[in-house]
């Protein structure tokens, strides 16, 4: 489907990765900690590694919950944008496959948060 | 000779007034006068069916309006002079006030301009008189409500600047991206999403649990105005059938476009309102009714009712109402603790509700409350107390479309979000929801455009790289004073001062 308009109606999208000097948008989920309301949105150096990502971004972001400290993310099982996906912590994000406004879910089979309903 | 009556009597005086005002032109072409009436594919064969729903002219319209507006300001004079916001329930319940002015009093406005472009667009003289008439009730609204909501200003934080956090605010950002969505569609759409999606359908789920809460919660200023503004709602209800059904039934290929629409309207307008539901359930400390109670009633009955009388005309029930209709148990809940966590970013406090309070919830939720959401509040209550008072310190994923955190659940799942996601020319999109989602797939050029707060912030569009800087800087928030926890904030000393209370007794009133 198409937008109806009364002329050649064409924009430019507002979020391309060009906007970003050199950074890009990447989404992480982590199922059953709805502690953290949504996915968190993060900006991030295509050039940085997989392993830095989780150590330097996620382990901090996701350290108020009882469960951060016990979490092996890097053990964990990952999707990237929906698809089964096995990270390589050494290699950058750009050389996992990540591009601009993906997103990660990643699930902790141990852990399903607080109260047996996922917070 | 018999000397004529000079005096018009009001039907005569109505047709002068209204359809007069039309005529065939002669010299340019109608479709030059109005270039905006066809595009959408509306096809309208017989403008002199349009029934005006209300008989009323300009000069009756302004007596009528200027004795409300009179009565309106004496008592708005006398609350200020007897200092009627010390007569509130509690403190906070003017944090419902700082959302409906940056919230929704914007949004009247935006009505205002929108029904003004929209009635310049018909050829139909009923439709542009009608839409004028509402131009005009949306920015007395606007300006009524302000007045009313800016005693508290001298008293309470966070209702400074509503106008330019309306502009700014990630939050705002919902409230706006809707009208605005609505204003830049075609003339059609934007009466089938205004007046009859959101006036008609659900406006009621808007105006009686603020005007009732005031009510219930002491705030005589507020409670005046919704008075006021009643028999304007009333027409504007009005109008929003009439405007349906006039479209219906003037050609049978207008029921498909409109079905869109209402499926359309009514998914962005339910989105909408999630902010009112925990308004309702969280920000009133005298409580009208649940926001599911209040679902039911306004939506799944009178809706109800409503769709059954249009199946006549081909029309079915908003597609997603079963996903909203589930979601009424949930959606108070999932929002609160979302601002709760963001309370750093926004103009108004949160708190964790009292015990009473949840008790009450417990009964307004038995399926849901005590198994999902009295834990968090359990969880963050001990966090609290240990002096570790949660704030989710990484922005989160905001949907496309409707522009909310993507937050909300599976239906028949609530421990699942119902995220989607697909590519669009190369570029990735990410939604709340599969209605959102489909919103999307029907005109993406549109909402790629979206601007979306978190997305903007880290382009650095918004004067700063750090949550504290775009807060206090673009936001126009004073930290420390507008946002954050309730419990401790100046609108809570300055409360308990009000009500004498000295600081030794601040638990027991606070707990």
């Amino acid at each position: 489907m198409s937008v109806n308009a009364l002329y050649d109606y064409k924009f430019e999208a507002k979020d391309k990765v060009e906007n970003f000097h050199g950074m890009q948008l990447l989404y992480v989920y982590w199922p059953d900690h709805l502690m953290f309301c949504a996915p968190f949105a993060l900006l991030v150096q295509p050039d940085m590694t997989f392993g830095a990502l989780v150590d330097e971004i996620l382990k901090p972001a996701t350290a108020s919950h009882p469960d951060s400290a016990k979490a092996d993310f890097l053990k964990a099982q990952w999707l990237l944008n929906d698809e089964p996906f096995t990270p390589n912590a050494e290699a950058s994000l750009a050389d996992n496959g990540i591009d601009h406004k993906s997103m990660l879910t990643v699930t902790t089979p141990d852990l399903k948060g607080m109260a047996g309903v996922g917070y | 000779m018999a000397v004529q009556n000079k005096k018009l009597n009001l039907k005569d005086k109505y047709q002068y007034l209204t359809r007069d005002m039309g005529w065939e032109p002669t010299y340019q072409k109608k479709k030059d006068i109005f270039p905006d009436e066809d595009f959408e594919g509306i096809k309208i064969t017989d403008w002199s069916q349009w029934e005006d729903p209300f008989r009323l002219t300009m000069d009756s319209y302004w007596k009528y309006q200027a004795e409300k507006e009179k009565k309106l300001y004496a008592i708005f004079d006398a609350f200020a002079q007897n200092n009627g916001h010390q007569n509130i329930s509690d403190a906070r319940y003017v944090n419902a006030l700082k959302l409906f002015l940056t919230g929704v009093s914007p949004l009247e406005h935006a009505a205002f301009q929108g029904y003004a472009k929209t009635g310049r667009q018909f050829s139909g003289a009923g439709a542009r008189v009608a839409c004028q008439m509402q131009a005009i009730d949306e920015l007395r609204h606007s300006q009524t409500q302000q007045h009313a909501m800016s005693h508290y200003n001298k008293h309470f934080n966070g209702l400074h600047d509503a106008a330019h956090m309306h502009d700014r605010v990630w939050f705002l950002s919902v409230p706006k991206s809707f009208f605005d969505d609505a204003r830049t569609a075609g003339p059609f759409e934007f009466l089938t999403a205004i007046s009859f999606s959101f006036e008609y359908v659900l406006t009621n789920l808007l105006f009686v649990p603020f005007m009732s809460g005031a009510a219930y919660n002491g705030d005589m200023a507020t409670v005046t105005f919704g008075f006021s503004a009643q028999s304007d709602e009333a027409r504007h209800m009005t109008l929003g059938l009439e405007v349906i059904k006039f479209i219906l039934e003037q050609h049978e290929d207008n029921v498909p476009i409109v079905q869109r629409w209402i499926d359309k309207w009514f998914w962005r307008g339910f989105r909408l309102l999630s902010l009112v539901s925990m308004m309702m359930d969280y920000m009133l400390p005298n409580k009208v009714m649940s926001w599911s109670e209040a679902w039911e009633v306004y939506y799944e009955q009178n809706g109800g009712a409503l769709f059954k009388d249009l199946e006549r005309y081909g029309i079915r029930p908003p597609k997603y109402q079963d996903v909203a209709n589930d979601a009424k148990h949930h959606l108070s809940h999932q929002l609160w603790t979302t601002f709760y966590q963001y309370s750093q970013a926004t103009n108004f406090h949160t708190w964790i509700p009292e015990k009473e309070e949840m008790d009450w919830m417990s009964e307004k939720y038995p399926d849901t409350f005590d198994k999902y959401y009295r834990p968090r509040y359990e969880h963050l209550a001990k966090e609290a107390a240990a002096g570790r008072r949660f704030y989710n310190n990484t922005l989160p994923q905001l949907c496309q479309v409707c522009q909310v955190p993507t937050l909300f659940t599976e239906m028949g799942a609530p421990t699942k979000l119902s995220h989607r996601q697909l590519k669009y020319e190369g570029e990735r999109y990410h939604f709340c929801s599969e209605a959102c989602c489909e919103i999307f797939e029907h005109e993406p050029e549109k909402y790629i455009q979206a601007w979306l707060p978190v997305h903007q912030i880290y382009q650095g569009n918004c004067e700063g790289a750090d949550v504290e800087t775009v807060v206090q800087k673009y936001y126009h928030i004073n930290i420390g004073e507008d946002n954050f926890e309730y419990l401790g904030s100046p609108d809570h000393k300055r409360w308990l001062s009000i009500k004498g209370v000295k600081p030794a007794d601040e638990d027991k009133n606070a707990a």
